[in-house]
């Protein structure tokens, strides 16, 4: 009897559980399939509202077409340009300086560590930031995005990890004549590879998806990043000019609908690609990142 | 050491001048970036000054007057500016206060998901941390793609069946705003918030739970006596770090979706700065409100971290 109750009650318990993680996990993944179904379905179908669960009037034209809308080609340069130069120059920066850190004949090694920590808690104000941006010419300049090349977070993570290294190995390599920069890239890069690789992917996303910088330091369209594009489009609603020479086709012509859904899909695919792949990365680095508190 | 090879009658090495030093080396190396830090981290607090000068942009430096506190007064005396500073304000603990009752729900998320098995459960934890890694302007156009009038899922689905002829606006609505943007943050952050916790409850001893199956304890029982109490510590850090940021709530999120109808409700202290200081013509008030926001800020990390202290006995920051 009392066994009876218990399975009941387990029952009930499962059965409620997964209808609500089910929901808030289709919750979660529904819009992306949405999105990209309104991307390749017929764009007059699509215009008026007639997908909503399934494609129809399959095509990818509009991946192809919006290659033609006037800066996207641009935007989609910068922003890999700066999301593998960020990344690549951050991750490699910050582990030289967190290796350097890390040495206990450093000079000043202490205050050293807390002057580049610091930076985590200052917030100087978002005006301060742009006078001072705009002051060193980086205001309409690529270089803005990528001159941030020493992360705290990361640092204390790399810092942690190679100190966490055996010394004896750079010292006796030392001793056998090898510089200092000869162990950072002989040894030092190799052996933290794995924190390298987390602090790379979390550099990477962070690039790819950062939007206010532009909003606020760009004002030449030759810098603006896709993230920024698609803000335009859903926001103020300022379409570019859309080329329909040549295609006589309702269900192939872009219209604003077609071109947020596909724009949004293109923006959003890199993330989706590389998560699967990278998510024990992103684990392990809210791990390490939880440890340091 | 070196006494001790005078006493030995072996002249102590002389120590070598400081620029011979590996430690003075290493120091170069880094002079660098010690640079970047100063330049990009330090010195606009330099700019500072500006709030103490009727700067206007594109005004050369030379030009400004030195005003003395007047920028600082008029943030009271302009009854205008006062009322909309004031509004931000509200918007802004409001949020983040909303924001703060929200933190457990990632615990509970953790702990229910938990006890599910097999691919379900890791199926479930992929996918709803997918939504942490999208972009703000992402997020927006998600909530274009469910809630706008002519191509929003929600209103097709409203006009699909019947139950109205014509769509709501949604994002233009200025009612509940402020619960809106708290059930966005949740619908993105909830899944990856989450993984903190199951990292934490890898690390409670079995044995626990071994025993209270001994002493007869159901389900309920485990999660109340063991489960929950086990992580509380991490929902405690999480709460100090959120105490600590309280007035730092909301730029991107709310300046993406901002829009004329809910600007009153959505317009947090940031997006205040951005909206007077960088696209208006306030940028002395703006500055003037970023210095006292970072005084406030420093104030609430230094008495979150007092509160760990006293609680936790260890430091968070």
């Amino acid at each position: 009897m009392l066994k009876q109750k218990m399975a009941a009650k387990d029952a009930a318990f499962y059965s409620v559980s997964y209808l609500i993680f089910g929901l808030f996990t289709l919750l979660c993944i529904f819009p992306f399939y949405y999105i990209f179904i309104n991307s390749i379905s017929g764009n007059d179908l699509s215009r008026f509202g007639q997908i909503l669960f399934y494609p129809k009037d399959i095509h990818f034209g509009n991946y192809i077409e919006i290659l033609k809308l006037r800066g996207l080609g641009q935007a989609a340069w910068v922003s890999v340009a700066r999301t593998v130069v960020g990344t690549v120059s951050c991750v490699l920066c910050t582990a030289f300086v967190a290796f350097i850190l890390s040495r206990k004949e450093l000079m000043f090694r202490k205050a050293l560590y807390r002057y580049f920590i610091v930076t985590m808690y200052l917030n100087v104000g978002i005006i301060a930031w742009y006078i001072n941006m705009n002051m060193l010419g980086l205001t309409n300049n690529f270089l803005a995005y990528v001159i941030g090349v020493v992360n705290p977070f990361n640092l204390v993570l790399a810092k942690t990890f190679i100190e966490s290294l055996p010394t004896p190995v750079f010292e006796s390599a030392e001793i056998d004549g090898a510089g200092t920069m000869t162990v950072f890239v002989r040894l030092i890069i190799p052996l933290s590879k794995p924190i390298l690789a987390t602090t790379a992917v979390f550099t990477a996303v962070n690039q790819w998806n950062a939007f206010m910088d532009t909003y606020i330091l760009m004002t030449d369209s030759k810098l603006y990043t896709l993230q920024y594009m698609l803000y335009e489009f859903l926001n103020k609603n300022k379409f570019p000019p859309i080329d329909t020479s040549g295609i006589f086709d309702p269900s192939r012509v872009m219209t604003s609908t077609s071109m947020k859904m596909t724009i949004s899909m293109v923006v959003v695919l890199p993330i989706l690609f590389v998560y699967p792949f990278f998510q024990r990365y992103f684990v392990k680095g809210i791990l390490l990142g939880a440890v340091k508190g | 050491m070196a006494q001790k090879q005078e006493l030995l009658g072996i002249p102590a090495r002389p120590k070598s001048p400081f620029w011979k030093q590996k430690g003075f080396h290493l120091f170069l190396m880094l002079l660098p970036f010690v640079f970047l830090i100063f330049l990009l981290n330090y010195l606009p607090l330099y700019s500072w000054r500006l709030a103490f000068y009727d700067f206007k942009w594109g005004r050369p430096d030379e030009l400004n007057t030195f005003v003395g506190l007047d920028v600082f007064r008029s943030l009271i005396n302009n009854q205008y500016q006062f009322e909309e500073l004031m509004q931000a304000l509200k918007n802004t603990f409001g949020m983040s206060g909303l924001h703060v009752l929200t933190l457990p729900l990632p615990m509970f998320f953790a702990i229910f998901l938990h006890e599910l098995r097999g691919p379900f459960r890791k199926t479930v934890q992929t996918l709803t941390t997918i939504p942490n890694f999208i972009s703000w302007v992402l997020v927006f156009s998600v909530a274009c793609a469910a809630f706008t009038v002519d191509d929003g899922f929600v209103n097709r689905m409203l006009i699909h069946f019947g139950i109205r002829d014509t769509g709501i606006a949604f994002l233009q609505s200025e009612n509940n705003v402020w619960m809106t943007m708290i059930a966005w943050n949740l619908w993105k952050t909830m899944g990856w918030s989450a993984i903190m916790y199951f990292a934490s409850m890898t690390n409670i001893d079995p044995e626990l739970y071994d025993a209270a199956n001994v002493d007869g304890a159901g389900r309920w029982a485990r999660i109340r006596h063991i489960t929950i109490p086990c992580l509380i510590p991490t929902l405690f850090v999480l709460l100090v770090l959120n105490i600590a940021n309280f007035v730092n709530w909301g730029l991107e999120q709310p300046l993406v979706f901002m829009n004329q109808m809910n600007k009153p409700h959505i317009q947090t202290l940031d997006v205040f700065l951005v909206t007077q200081g960088i696209t208006g013509r306030n940028p002395a008030t703006a500055m003037a409100v970023g210095i006292l926001k970072t005084f406030v800020c420093l104030v609430l990390v230094f008495g979150a971290n007092k509160l760990s202290k006293v609680v936790r006995k260890e430091s968070v920051f």
